[in-house]
């Protein structure tokens, strides 16, 4: 059975849209018949995986690939890229800007509840090219 | 009232086919075929929009009629709730209101803001002892908790899980009644005067009892031009009122987030468009710093409930004039906690899920993609579906045909008068 591939552009200038890339994967999901709680942990991980594409990257594209077994999603922008991985994981270390924080974004707990949320999470990243993220969801 | 009956009906000759109730419906729940709109009832969630919203007002709420309500059982207790105080012009004493139930037939009333109180309480309780897990979200509104079970139901296990107050009331006072005049239960009937018809959807169909204790749901709209001439003959109005202004507060949007969550961090919205996209917002756990949740389809609270007869906004202001108003209390014995907490939990009801197994359900969406494709994405409603995407649905799903597309329609009669397609 071949999946499901679904594909949303984040604008990178506008945090209120963000989020919506989510909110589709997740009324597919539901339509298809997911496992309700297992779609809000997709829906969380993608939200936070958006604003983080807003806040660092300028936005991106993101690509759901659904099949009745694993729901898949990856988030690619060709932003500054993710020096230091491990720092990155780390609750509460954000490289978000001042003005970014006053709007209550870059709390540094996005990338740790992305991972959180999913069964699987991998980072590709090259400085100053662009990074990847793929998380996995596996349905039981 | 005919418990197999759905609350919301049409009638077919006021009805013009005009599908703006198609378009507006939240759970994509109506069609139009033959000219006339027709409900799919599995899919109502009784939110009231296409009542409010239909020009020709061929919608109808369905609920019982007050004549029959009051002659149904030998004593009928009249579960008041807040708004209807908010309907009269300059009243201010709640009794005077409740006097006047009284000689219309009632025998006893019971404030239905005192039921508020008690689940108030109960929350505040429960939330302070770490009993709930937070983010909660209210379960005072019918259509919210059938909104949640129907589109987000990921969201069932953060409903409040103590009855409605309308649910608590009707419990609340057949207790009461059934103590004070030694009638057994079944002799007394709970009739409560509606703003809304999503009362009778709970009444027929609670979602988290086996059975309501409310015996008859009557408009507030049939009710008010009685009431509204007997309460301006009151002169003496007996002590009957029970409940404080805080339960009062409840009868409009974010009532019962500022009784129970006074200074934790809630959030109340009003107005459907509104609710759903804050409910999506919920699902992604954009707000974390929110602990409560308060939901109000209706603009304004139950004060814009489509069964009610005053402006909504007008309501809300008169509302807190009353709360203001420093009324009589008669004393009561306070409502036994045992009643408050729900029988049993609610099941997700997903209406637009497509049927059987992920990959069958997989098979048909492909198939009404490839569907959707074909038509011109305009969303005209022409063929009475909501959307096209509605159509490619209902087609696939074996409940229409591609012919009722004026445009695909237009395309093959060219294609066979001219030989030749549309421009479009």
């Amino acid at each position: 059975m071949d999946s499901l591939e679904l594909t949303y552009q984040v604008p990178g200038d506008d945090f209120s849209r963000a989020g919506e890339a989510s909110s589709a994967v997740k009324r597919t999901l539901k339509t298809l018949g997911f496992p309700p709680d297992l779609i809000r942990r997709i829906a969380i991980a993608m939200y936070e995986a958006e604003i983080n594409m807003v806040i660092h990257a300028d936005g991106g594209v993101v690509t759901a690939r659904i099949s009745p077994e694993l729901v898949e999603v990856s988030f690619a922008d060709v932003g500054p890229g993710i020096p230091d991985i491990d720092l990155a994981m780390q609750e509460g270390y954000s490289t978000a800007s001042e003005q970014v924080r006053d709007l209550g974004f870059g709390a540094g707990m996005g990338l740790p509840n992305m991972k959180k949320y999913a069964d699987d999470m991998t980072i590709t990243t090259t400085v100053g090219v662009g990074t990847t993220v793929l998380l996995q969801f596996q349905i039981a | 009232m005919d418990k197999t009956l759905h609350p919301v009906t049409l009638d077919r000759d006021l009805c013009t086919g005009c599908t703006t109730c198609v378009k507006r419906c939240p759970t994509e729940a109506i069609r139009v075929r033959n000219k006339h709109a027709i409900i799919l009832h599995d899919r109502c969630i009784v939110c009231s929009e296409c009542i409010r919203l239909c020009p020709a007002h061929a919608k109808k709420a369905q609920v019982d009629k007050l004549a029959d309500a009051l002659a149904a059982h030998p004593y009928t207790v009249a579960l008041v709730p807040p708004v209807l105080y908010a309907q009269f012009s300059g009243l201010r004493d709640r009794n005077i209101a409740l006097t006047a139930l009284l000689q219309l037939g009632f025998h006893a009333v019971f404030e239905v803001a005192e039921a508020a109180e008690a689940i108030s309480a109960a929350t505040q309780e429960a939330y302070q002892s770490g009993a709930l897990d937070t983010p909660l979200i209210s379960s005072s509104c019918p259509t919210v908790r059938r909104i949640i079970r129907a589109r987000f139901p990921s969201l069932l296990s953060s409903l409040l899980p103590f009855h409605s107050p309308m649910e608590l009331a009707a419990r609340a006072a057949r207790q009461r009644a059934a103590e004070a005049t030694g009638l057994p239960p079944g002799d007394i009937g709970c009739v409560y005067l509606s703003p809304c018809p999503a009362a009778a959807a709970e009444m027929c169909d609670p979602l988290c009892c086996d059975s309501s204790a409310v015996s008859a749901v009557v408009s507030i709209a049939e009710l008010y031009p009685r009431l509204l001439t007997q309460i301006k003959k009151v002169t003496q109005p007996q002590i009957l009122a029970t409940a404080s202004p805080r339960g009062i507060g409840w009868g409009v949007s974010g009532g019962e987030s500022r009784a129970s969550f006074e200074h934790v961090a809630y959030l109340a919205g009003d107005g459907m468009e509104n609710i759903l996209q804050t409910l999506e917002n919920v699902e992604n756990q954009q707000f974390s710093t929110v602990k409560f949740y308060e939901f109000s389809p209706c603009t304004a609270g139950c004060a814009g409930g489509a069964l009610t007869v005053e402006n909504p906004f007008i309501a809300r202001t008169r509302l807190s004039r009353i709360m203001a108003h420093p009324t009589e209390l008669a004393p009561h014995a306070p409502i036994d906690p045992a009643l408050l907490r729900w029988e049993r939990h609610m099941a997700p009801a997903p209406v637009l899920r497509l049927g059987g197994s992920i990959a069958d359900a997989m098979a048909k969406l492909r198939r009404i993609q490839e569907q959707e494709n074909r038509f011109i994405g305009m969303d005209c409603g022409a063929c009475g579906a909501p959307s096209c995407h509605a159509l490619a649905e209902d087609i696939v799903e074996g409940m229409a045909n591609e012919d009722q597309c004026i445009f695909l329609m237009r395309e093959k009669l060219q294609k066979r008068l001219y030989g030749r397609q549309s421009d479009l």
